[in-house]
């Protein structure tokens, strides 16, 4: 086999084994630069999961089971937007709880689907002229419909919070909600919608996983994912393109892992499995030491914000 | 047209009588809606939930196993709690937990003939040290470059479970054990005896006396003293001349190696073997039970009561066809309701009517 | 008949435990620059927070030409023209000034358009004679320049009354005299300027007129003409206040604090301290004047082991303390009060009897082997407490409700009672009104004469004047003047505080 035969289904493979991970990624991301740290990104993918599951398999539609996912992953979101910022709870116990109820809702929603199969799940769709371009086509243009939409959505998201107004606001909310507010903006509004507006991407990432990548419903079927995606924020150091490329990194160290035994690496199944949660250590590990601390959070992630606080 | 507002207000001083009274009502409400979602999926909450009781609390077999399940609920939610109260957000209980386990493992394993007083107090040693150097792994690099804890603690559950994995799928598996993936019983002498007959074992005792030493060296003792500094105000722990990267270190280990004793517990006292999935997620239960305690250790033995409860509980509505993920859903909501009442210890409610006048009090 | 542009009528603001606002009644007219004048605690700032939409009024009317106004929100004020300059910039450091100009403005496109929005700032700037650099990023700022794009972003805005609170603050003499020339170009184009301050001498060089709060009421109002001191300061106070202090003249001791070319980072990485030298004798406070970030607050931590030396010496009577861990130092007799009260020099958290032996509770006094002596530590708090009049209503209640004056006498009981050889102090009277800014100064000469060497590190010239018996002027990371007392002159110190004065050293070793 040569390496063409080898990289090019192994790069498809990573930038579908990446795609759930992105778009959980993105949410998390636009939700931190608003200030709020969400760790029950792993609780929200399972939600999306089972709900896209769910509704795909009564409608027969893919689609609306996205439509369930968004919203499923919106709605949990809410509650720890809720939580977070109308009682100013603690950030990261909030999130741990969503996770643990997210799973499980999950678990308890899911026990009669599974084993059940979806009629349609979301199919390659050869882009016609793209798809034919010689190794980038196969790799990035053959994909489903969900991955295409994901590449839009990087540029969609950096376009906004470089080039709009709405997006410099988003990015000052992350940095000093106090200057918003005294300059008259909303932040209890603003960081209500962009927490859910990350919870509806969770759910998406979640949906991916159950309608195109597996395409199944297994309980706990993220397996870390959602955690995976909070690491990767870090250090995509909140940039999408950065997240982007994290991702798909990320899908080809899962990818890669079947593969090695193409290459003639014999290696305990258990011990490939462990790559990507390694791997997640290592780089945020070699990542923060290299700025030595003086990464580019926005400055009030994680912060309640109180308007009377003295 | 009534337009009621409402504005929270900070009050001076936390009030005391919510502290005790959150508890109690977020319990209550999550029951609440975990009925709801049993009737919304044609279930009849009420008799599940008097299902749920009488296995778990109301009859001897149940109690047993409710005190089965808290013991290891106690170990790591004391071992949690511990460096929360440092601020370190120690996810990884699960983790050590299990390399907890490995760790105890390997001495019946390796040595199956060591008398009792050896083989006990080794595994004791041999778990804690396994656990606490697995906590370490994370500890080092957020001492060193501050790196955040959640996650790297979070990735190393997923990497002792698939590790333990490895070794009772192989190389420690069990060649008379038909192929499933358990290492040899233990011999008699590794096994943490039990009270009279039943499964409920020594662990307890660990779990009790920890809760103890814990609450004197919270209180009362130095040492004490400076990881309350630390975990409140990290700056002004270095201001006084704390060493904070050595007690980071410091209480990482001792969190980890406690959860670590949790799994040696599991596996010499119930189990009698290593095997694939010696958990049901103790480790992350243990956050919520160290939160919903507030970090007190002797709350943490009642509150891990309550929760082996709910799992036992759980287990036993699969009967009737209701997953036992219901008993995570209560466990995250009880979460959610504590979180959203603590509020209130925090800040007062005032209500505004229409004109703007101020109605309660 | 002139309207006033602003009429505040009976406003009341009310936090948990204080009454911040007691039916205070406010005009402001166009054209005029108006000193809301009163101590820290006065009500000043919540008042003016109150007008430009910050806090919601608890009672009390706002009136915008007549009409009345309900401010929901900031958005309302500023859409009313009310804009506010805090002394807390509300700045986005790592944006650009022009991003931060246009940060949440109503109503305008959804892109960026850079051009177009660059050249009228621009043109606004000149309009006002406010020179600023657009594409700069804010952290690069200095602490006049920051407050310029505060002002430019309101001006943007629209703003018809501007309100600064205590702007001078943090800026050099010379810088405030530029700043009040600005203001005076405003108030001229027809704007109303409101300037929140507790000094003096600025209501006398700039205000039309003044109006005075006293624990959140109004004291009284004066216009141009009846502005005087005397008058001020008995409203303000309500009784006669020492202007200056006694003077302690006995003999310095030997040097105790010697600082030899120290170097030093900063958080960025960039250098702060260049070759610092100074040095301090016993019995001795020496006065450090300089705007903040020129690298006081790093030589302190520099002092106290919680900074880096990068080369040069720090010693302490003669022992190289450099790089020490924080702890020996400590225990070498070295006191430090910092700028941060509430969240480096003590925990909001915990409570007083906790607070007070953070420094000292592994000492045998207090602790055992393993276990704290919770009767020696209460013995403790009960005599510094009752000592150093801290006005506290219980031990155990976390330290976050005192008020500032408070908090400090509690933080300098701690240090104080320590018996150091050596006290670094930070801003000690910043945010105190009067009463407590006299207690914590006498404090400071009484630690003198117990022959302790006192490096007071402070913005304010009248507080060095006061106390110190040497003055010393820090700028850009290094010593730019060193004179006793006596020969120290205002106008020099000014000038050596902005680096615009070659450096003068007399230190009479």
């Amino acid at each position: 086999m040569n390496i063409q035969e080898f990289l090019i289904p192994l790069l498809a493979a990573a930038v579908i084994a990446g795609t759930p991970i992105l778009y959980a990624a993105l949410g998390e991301l636009i939700t931190e630069r608003a200030g709020i740290i969400n760790l029950g990104v792993e609780g929200i993918m399972l939600v999306g999961a089972v709900s896209g599951f769910m509704a795909a398999v009564t409608t027969g539609n893919p689609w609306i089971g996205l439509l369930a996912s968004m919203l499923a992953g919106g709605a949990v979101a809410l509650i720890h937007a809720f939580l977070t910022i109308t009682l100013r709870a603690n950030q990261v116990v909030s999130g741990l709880a969503l996770t643990i109820f997210g799973t499980g809702l999950s678990g308890y929603l899911g026990k009669a689907y599974i084993g059940i199969p979806v009629e349609k799940p979301f199919s390659p769709l050869p882009l016609g002229p793209l798809a034919d371009i010689p190794f980038i086509g196969p790799i990035f243009f053959q994909q489903d419909a969900l991955v295409y939409i994901s590449y839009v959505l990087v540029v969609v998201i950096w376009y906004y919070m470089y080039h709009t107004r709405p997006g410099l606001n988003l990015r000052a909310l992350g940095e000093n909600p106090a200057a918003m507010d005294a300059l008259g903006l909303n932040v209890f509004y603003l960081r209500y919608l962009y927490v859910v507006a990350g919870g509806t991407l969770g759910g998406v990432g979640g949906a991916y996983l159950s309608l195109a990548y597996a395409p199944s419903w297994l309980e706990n079927m993220t397996a870390g994912r959602g955690w995976i995606a909070v690491a990767l924020v870090i250090f995509a150091l909140w940039n999408p393109w950065r997240a982007l490329m994290g991702a798909y990194l990320f899908g080809g160290i899962d990818a890669l892992g079947f593969r090695l035994q193409v290459l003639g690496i014999e290696m305990s199944p258990f011990f490939l499995k462990m790559l990507p949660y390694l791997f997640t250590v290592l780089i945020l590990v070699f990542v923060v030491a290299r700025h030595k601390g003086r990464l580019s959070t926005p400055g009030a992630l994680g912060l309640s914000y109180d308007r009377e606080e003295r | 047209m009534n337009r009621l507002t409402f504005k929270l207000e900070k009050r001076l001083t936390p009030s005391p009588v919510m502290v005790f009274i959150i508890p109690l009502i977020s319990v209550l409400l999550a029951l609440l809606l975990g009925a709801i979602f049993l009737v919304l999926t044609g279930e009849k909450p009420l008799t599940i939930y008097l299902l749920m009781f009488e296995d778990s609390l109301g009859s001897k077999y149940g109690l047993t196993e409710t005190m089965v399940k808290a013991i290891p609920l106690m170990l790591t939610s004391l071992g949690v709690s511990l460096a929360f109260k440092m601020k370190l957000w120690n996810i990884g209980a699960e983790g050590q937990l299990y390399m907890g386990a490995m760790g105890a493992a390997w001495l019946p394993l390796t040595f199956p003939t060591l008398p009792v007083y050896l083989m006990l107090p080794g595994m004791v040693v041999l778990g804690m040290i396994a656990g606490g150097l697995w906590a370490l792994l994370t500890a080092i690099p957020r001492a060193i470059w501050k790196v955040n804890e959640i996650i790297t603690t979070l990735m190393l559950n997923y990497v002792a479970i698939l590790w333990v994995d490895y070794l009772v799928y192989g190389p420690w598996r069990d060649p008379k054990g038909s192929n499933f993936p358990i290492t040899a019983p233990f011999a008699e002498a590794a096994r943490l005896p039990g009270l009279g007959d039943s499964r409920i074992h020594a662990g307890l005792f660990f779990a009790l006396a920890l809760a103890v030493i814990l609450a004197i060296v919270f209180k009362y003792s130095r040492w004490g003293y400076s990881i309350n500094v630390i975990g409140s105000s990290e700056r002004a722990a270095r201001y006084a001349g704390m060493n904070i990267k050595r007690n980071i270190l410091l209480v990482m280990f001792l969190s980890g190696a406690i959860s670590g004793l949790a799994g040696m517990a599991e596996v010499s006292g119930i189990i009698g073997k290593l095997q694939h999935g010696i958990s049901p997620g103790y480790g992350y239960t243990a956050i919520i039970v160290a939160w919903l305690s507030k970090l007190n250790p002797l709350a943490i033995i009642i509150v891990s009561v309550l929760f082996g409860a709910l799992q036992v509980g759980g287990y036993a509505v699969q009967v009737e066809g209701v997953p036992a993920a219901v008993a995570t859903m209560l466990q995250g909501s009880i979460l959610f309701f504590v979180l959203g009442g603590e509020v209130l210890t925090n800040y007062r409610v005032k209500l505004f009517g229409q004109k703007g006048e101020e109605l309660s009090k | 008949m002139n309207q006033a542009l602003i009429q505040l009528q009976g406003i009341v603001k009310k936090f948990p435990g204080v009454l911040a606002n007691d039916h205070v009644d406010l005009d402001i007219n166009p054209g005029e620059i108006h000193a809301i004048l009163g101590e820290n605690g006065s009500g000043k700032s919540t008042l003016m927070s109150v007008l430009a939409g910050l806090y919601k009024p608890d009672g009390g009317k706002i009136l915008v030409n007549g009409v009345e106004q309900k401010f929901r929100s900031p958005r309302d004020a500023i859409a009313c023209g009310i804009g506010m300059v805090h002394q807390h910039f509300k700045l986005v450091e790592p944006f650009t000034v022009a991003e931060n100009i246009t940060l949440g403005e109503q109503g305008s496109s959804f892109l960026l358009a850079n051009k177009e929005l660059k050249a009228s700032i621009n043109e606004l700037g000149k309009k006002y004679g406010l020179e600023i650099n657009l594409n700069a990023k804010v952290w690069q700022l200095s602490v006049g320049e920051k407050q310029r794009v505060e002002i430019v972003r309101m001006l943007y805005r629209g703003s018809k009354v501007l309100i600064l609170d205590e702007p001078t603050a943090v800026l050099t003499p010379q810088e405030a005299a530029e700043l009040f020339e600005n203001l005076r170009r405003m108030a001229s184009t027809g704007c109303a300027v409101v300037v929140i301050t507790h000094k003096l001498n600025e209501v006398e060089a700039i205000a039309d007129r003044v109006t005075v709060l006293r624990l959140g009421k109004l004291a009284g109002v004066l216009e141009q003409g009846q502005i005087n001191a005397k008058e001020m300061v008995r409203l303000m106070v309500g009784r006669v206040v020492a202007s200056k202090y006694e003077r302690d003249s006995s003999p310095v001791g030997e040097v105790v604090l010697e600082l030899d070319k120290v170097k030093a980072f900063n958080d960025m990485g960039l250098p702060c301290l260049r070759e610092m030298t100074l040095c301090v004798r016993a019995g001795e406070i020496l006065g450090l004047a300089g705007v903040s970030g020129n690298g006081q607050r790093e030589m302190a931590e520099v002092i106290a082991g919680l900074r880096r030396v990068e080369s040069g010496k720090v010693l302490l009577n003669d022992q190289d303390i450099s790089n020490l861990s924080p702890r020996r130092i400590i225990d070498l007799g070295v006191a430090y009060v910092p700028e941060d009260r509430l969240g480096m020099g003590l925990v909001p958290e915990l409570n007083a009897l906790e607070n007070l032996i953070l420094k000292n509770y592994h000492q045998p006094e207090y602790s055992g082997r393993w276990l704290l002596k919770s009767q020696a530590i209460e013995r403790n708090a009960e005599t510094l407490v009752k000592q150093y009049q801290v006005k506290i209503s219980s031990l155990r209640q976390p330290v976050r409700v005192l008020s500032g004056g408070n908090l400090q006498k509690l933080l300098l009981a701690r240090e104080i009672s320590s018996s150091p050889k050596l006290m670094v102090v930070i801003y000690p009277a910043r945010g105190l009104d009067i009463g407590a800014t006299e207690a914590v100064h006498k404090l400071l000469l009484e630690l003198k004469t117990r022959k302790t060497a006192i490096l007071l590190i402070s913005e304010d010239l009248e507080e060095i004047f006061k106390l110190a018996d040497r003055v010393g002027v820090v700028f850009d990371g290094q010593l730019t003047g060193d004179f006793p007392i006596e020969q120290a002159d205002l106008e020099e110190v000014g000038l050596l505080m902005t680096g615009s004065c070659s450096a003068r050293k007399d230190d009479g070793r």
